[in-house]
């Protein structure tokens, strides 16, 4: 019974655990509330997982309500799927156990709670749009994760806490409207929403104009929404990576527009990058090299080779551990001293050497240093560029790593080789439980890039099974 | 204890002396204690591997593969091996220097440079042992990052700035040439082992191969050849031990090591002689030797005039692998070890210098040999050797040089380095014949000039280096020996090999 | 008629863009939060239409089964709406619980007078 409806357990097990902890109202009860649902996730995770692995066809289809699909919204664990929710629901466990001093600093007794409540309905629809395969349920769950978002953000205690709420409820809404607009136009196109089925028949579309304008749409559509969720999203943006977009994407890119994607994914990679060289806050420069590293997920799709495909795949984890690392990091630091502008964390290195030290091996990942997750993705990226004889498309990735040493060095510099201000050396160190979170991740990115079993084993099958169903 | 597990003794050593020496910051003299005992025993332990080398052993570990294709492992070829016996044994009478000049110029953060320090060391350890491209790569990113912040260690504007060019420059080439070379090769050859005779032969065109040759050499920054030479000045603002540290000991030498060790194991000189893949590069790095001499001339700051000729030096190496040749790559090997002997005893002259009387231009040392004579005459030593005089180690690698350039049928490279000597003996020797003979200007004439050396533990380091460079005019033949148990060809290619009357590798 | 008809055939997605683009202008070219928010439901809702506009189909009945007809329009893009009404609804009433917060801090929802109050402090 239970593990028949574990897909839909994935996403209203932390719907559920939002309305207890919003009933609640008392802020360690909904933590306690926020860490028991949180960490069943992961379990739940993996056990799909096992479920994809056993069986025949590596597809575990769930069709809600009993509605069977392409009519019905049908909720389809594959490889892809089933990592990218262990991905997530894993760092949204280590999150939620690295955030309650965070959030007792930040954000008012009273008020803790709905935190918790909004942090669960942000996990709901960020699992929800990995699981979903499901077009338009896929803007539900975007639009879930990003309602809650919103109110975290105007959480914080500041007023202007409030009024970027408000700028991103504006810029996010037109980002959603902009995906549901090239959602509608494939659905006119194709006359189907199940993402599968839209795959199947994309390959039959004679006019490619509205099927590039969709792709245009969507692409735009979910480049706003990540680049503008620099703060509280720790958790890894599943916007970017929804696997069953990643499906449509492909069977797009495969037929047609291989080339307007990886034109996209090149322009992401560097613009993204150069702005982020040219940010004063540092979340915003996080956020920026995320659009950038984004870039080279689509890259990875866009190139339609196994190797291609694995190195955008791994990507999406390695990036999230990578930038889950940077964050924390950040957390760390505001936590302690409540500085967020790069000038001003000038000899942080040396007040708070285990967190700079984090941050810093984090950075050198985004770089793609080897010995880092970083420098799996890339060599699989550049190796399936080389691959295809592509040139000047190895050569971008690595110039847009290049421009990752200037942004992460800047940081570097400041932290290490300036000396402390005042309000840097009057600060204390940051909490055991924030610290120990966020050591974990950097060692795992040093792990992780030596033990490849987990992420590019896994990548890799699920590269032939995207591959396997375009044929 | 076997040839093997002391492979990775001996990166582990650097690197718990690290953490020591972190834990012991608060305690200066254990601190230095520290430094000193793990550079002692780092250097027992290599020399036990050379001792199995030497017996025609070839220790390796077992690789673990990361994924397809891409292997951590190492093992131990004669190249590799005179790297790390250099670099470990300048590693102690660095040390010891060290703690003369940081103490004498009372440097701050004392504990983080000698911790840096040591992880610089067990990089380097980890490049001279690679099994492989990817462990190459990896130990020499290491290094480039464990040495930034001993570059930037003042920590002022001009220290900064040189620490960014350094940073950039080194990460910017290897990660945007070096790593697509290595990735090309994975793919390509299927492997990224070091083989002997290389792994290319037959799987790409003379035109890829010369293509891909330049993405390595100059996606190898840390071999300074010209225009990929610039941060080499630029790094000149760090404190002198690390000058010595980067010329001498560890970077610049890591550089020209991968550079031979991807002649000799991922091109194979056999494949660059047949295919003249190699022939531009003659002709780059003569320029660039013959250029960088040229411009040491023309600097006044002493480190700076050492840092060119540093470059010029380098490219000899780069020289000597670009002709392919077996005398030239045996020149190449001899050149790492003669330069870093000669260039660190100059270097700690400079240090001793500035450590003993804060000058550090060339025009304001009239003289100084008769305050400093010892360290004056060991600069003597460290510049004759460079020049490549006899009885100076310097002499031997010059002379493999010629024979490598005439074998490879380029007869102008000797003149070439004919002309580069004479420049050296222009840009070194008027240092310490003004030193000598000129009167300093404060001083009164017909009155002795007061002798002030600079602290004890950087004179006698430098007198040891000094000393070096005369023995190793001796037992160049150990060091021809080893390295010409290289095995610069493939293994099934004896019979060729037997004609040319040369040595085969183990 | 030829130069008129594509314009005729295409009616419906004429009115959408339209729509489209006079909700995306107010959002950006006006100062006061409400109207921004009006523009943004302009927007959204132009987005609805687009749904619902091919979901008729000509000569067809509302989709209720009946032997005596064969041709329904689709309903599926309705449902679809209904959702995504819902959707936009909530983003509606957080975006004007967030300007009424705004209120209470700064006194005004003005944008201009908030950018210019925000810069007096620094």
């Amino acid at each position: 019974m239970i593990s028949s409806n574990l897909p839909a357990l994935q996403v209203v097990l932390p719907l559920l655990g939002a309305v207890l902890a919003a009933l609640v109202r008392r802020g360690p009860i909904a933590w306690l509330i926020a860490l028991v649902v949180s960490w069943t996730m992961p379990a739940i995770a993996f056990a799909l997982l096992r479920q994809v692995l056993t069986e025949p066809d590596g597809v575990v289809s769930y069709a809600l309500g009993g509605w069977t699909p392409p009519l019905g919204i049908e909720y389809r664990v594959d490889l892809v799927s089933a990592y990218i929710l262990i991905l997530v629901s894993v760092m949204g466990a280590l999150v939620i156990s690295y955030a309650p001093r965070s959030v007792a600093s930040e954000i008012a007794p009273e008020r803790q709670a709905w935190f918790y409540t909004m942090y669960l309905l942000c996990m709901a629809g960020l699992l929800g749009i990995a699981i979903t395969g499901d077009a338009f349920n896929a803007f539900v769950f975007l639009e879930v994760s990003s309602l809650s978002t919103y109110v975290l953000i105007a959480l914080g205690h500041d007023s202007r806490a409030v009024l970027s709420a408000y700028q991103y409820l504006i810029v996010g809404t037109i980002g959603a409207t902009f995906y549901v607009l090239g959602v509608g136009l494939l659905y006119v196109m194709t006359g189907s929403l199940n993402l599968a089925d839209i795959a199947g028949r994309i390959g039959d579309i004679e006019n490619i104009r509205p099927l590039l304008a969709a792709l245009a749409f969507i692409t735009v559509g979910i480049s706003l929404k990540v680049a503008l969720f620099p703060v509280h999203l720790w958790l890894p943006n599943a916007y970017a990576f929804a696997p069953s977009v990643v499906t449509a994407f492909l069977a797009s890119t495969a037929t047609k527009v291989a080339l307007y994607l990886l034109l996209l994914s090149v322009a992401a990679m560097i613009v993204a990058s150069v702005v982020a060289v040219f940010q004063a806050n540092i979340k915003r420069m996080l956020a920026y090299s995320s659009v950038a590293q984004i870039g080279y997920i689509t890259l990875g799709i866009a190139l339609i080779t196994q190797t291609g495909l694995t190195g955008g795949i791994v990507h999406i984890f390695n990036h999230a551990v990578m930038k889950a690392t940077l964050f924390m990091a950040v957390g760390c630091i505001v936590f302690r001293t409540g500085v967020v502008r790069i000038e001003d964390l000038a000899g942080i290195g040396r007040r708070m050497p285990l967190t700079m030290g984090a941050f810093v091996i984090a950075g050198l990942g985004l770089i793609g240093v080897p010995g880092t997750v970083g420098f799996v993705s890339k060599y699989f990226l550049v190796a399936g560029a080389l691959e295809k004889g592509w040139w000047w498309l190895a050569a971008i990735i690595v110039i847009s790593s290049l421009i990752a040493v200037v942004y992460v060095g800047r940081v570097i510099e400041v932290a290490w080789f300036r000396e402390p201000t005042a309000a840097i050396k009057d600060a204390g160190k940051p909490p055991l439980e924030m610290l120990a979170f966020t050591c974990i991740l950097a060692a795992a990115i040093v792990v992780l890039g030596f033990d490849t079993e987990l992420t590019a084993g896994i990548a890799a099958r699920a590269a032939e099974v995207l591959l396997a169903g375009m044929t | 204890m076997s040839a093997d597990s002391l492979i990775v003794l001996a990166l582990l050593l650097p690197t718990a002396g690290a953490g020591l020496i972190a834990m012991t910051g608060r305690n200066p003299n254990l601190r230095e204690t520290v430094t000193i005992v793990t550079s002692l025993a780092l250097f027992a332990t290599v020399m036990g591997v050379l001792t199995a080398v030497l017996s025609g052993a070839e220790p390796r570990t077992t690789p673990v593969e990361i994924f397809a294709g891409v292997e951590f492992g190492f093992s131990v070829e004669p190249l590799g091996m005179i790297f790390a016996v250099v670099a470990s044994g300048l590693w102690i009478a660095n040390s010891i220097y060290s703690i003369g000049y940081m103490r004498g110029n009372d440097e701050p953060r004392q504990t983080s440079f000698y911790v840096c320090f040591a992880i610089a060391i067990a990089a380097t350890i980890g490049v001279a042992f690679a099994a492989n491209l990817f462990t190459l790569f990896l130990f020499y990113e290491i290094l480039t990052l464990s040495t930034y912040p001993l570059v930037a260690h003042k920590a002022n504007a001009g220290a900064m700035a040189g620490g960014r060019i350094y940073l950039l420059m080194l990460l910017g080439t290897s990660m945007a040439l070096l790593l697509p070379a290595i990735i090309w090769t994975g793919i390509v050859a299927g492997t990224l082992d070091f083989i002997p005779g290389g792994i290319l032969d037959g799987k790409l065109g003379s035109t890829a191969l010369g293509l891909l040759l330049a993405l390595y050499i100059f996606g190898i920054g840390k071999a300074a050849v010209m225009p990929v030479h610039y941060w080499l000045p630029a790094a000149m603002v760090a404190p002198t031990p690390v000058s010595a540290l980067l010329h001498a000991v560890a970077v610049v030498k890591a550089g020209v090591f991968t550079v031979l060790k991807v002649i000799v194991y991922v091109f194979g000189i056999d494949l660059l002689s047949a295919t003249g893949a190699s022939e531009w590069l003659v002709f780059v790095a003569a320029f660039s030797l013959l250029m960088a001499s040229l411009v040491a001339l023309t600097r006044n700051n002493l480190k700076a005039r050492l840092a060119y000729s540093t470059v010029s030096q380098l490219a000899y190496v780069v020289l000597g692998a670009a002709l392919a040749t077996q005398a030239a790559i045996i020149g190449s090997g001899m050149q790492i070890v003669m330069h870093a002997t000669g260039k660190i005893t100059l270097f700690f002259c400079a240090g001793a210098i500035a450590v003993a009387t804060r000058k550090t231009e060339i025009s304001d040392m009239v003289g100084i040999g008769r305050r400093m004579p010892v360290t004056m005459f060991a600069f003597l030593i460290g510049s004759l050797s460079i020049i490549g005089l006899p009885p100076f180690g310097g002499t031997w690698s010059k002379w493999w040089l010629g024979i490598g350039a005439v074998d490879a049928g380029h007869a102008w490279v000797v003149a070439v380095l004919m002309v580069s000597s004479l420049l050296n003996v222009a840009y070194l020797l008027p240092i310490v014949a003004r030193g000598y003979f000129l009167p300093p200007p404060e001083a009164k004439s017909g009155e002795p000039v007061a002798v002030t050396e600079a602290p004890a533990a950087c004179v006698i380091p430098l007198c040891i280096t000094a000393a070096l460079c005369i023995v190793l005019f001796f037992a160049a033949g150990e060091v021809e020996a080893l390295l010409a148990q290289m095995g610069m060809v493939a293994p099934t290619d004896i019979t060729a090999t037997l004609a040319k009357g040369e040595p085969d590798g183990p | 008629m030829t130069v008129l008809s594509p314009l005729i055939d295409h009616f419906n997605y004429f009115i959408i863009i339209f729509l489209m683009v006079s909700g995306l202008y107010i959002v950006v070219a006006r100062g006061n939060m409400i109207k921004k928010l009006v523009g943004l439901m302009l927007f959204q809702t132009s987005v609805y239409l687009l749904y619902l506009s091919p979901g008729k189909i000509l000569g067809g009945t509302p989709p209720i089964i009946d032997e005596n007809f064969q041709v329904y329009s689709n309903p599926l893009p309705h449902v679809l709406i209904l959702t995504a009404i819902v959707v936009g609804v909530a983003t509606l009433a957080l975006g004007l619980a967030l300007v009424l917060r705004i209120h209470e801090a700064y006194g005004t929802i003005e944008e201009d007078e908030i950018f210019a109050a925000g810069d007096e402090d620094k």
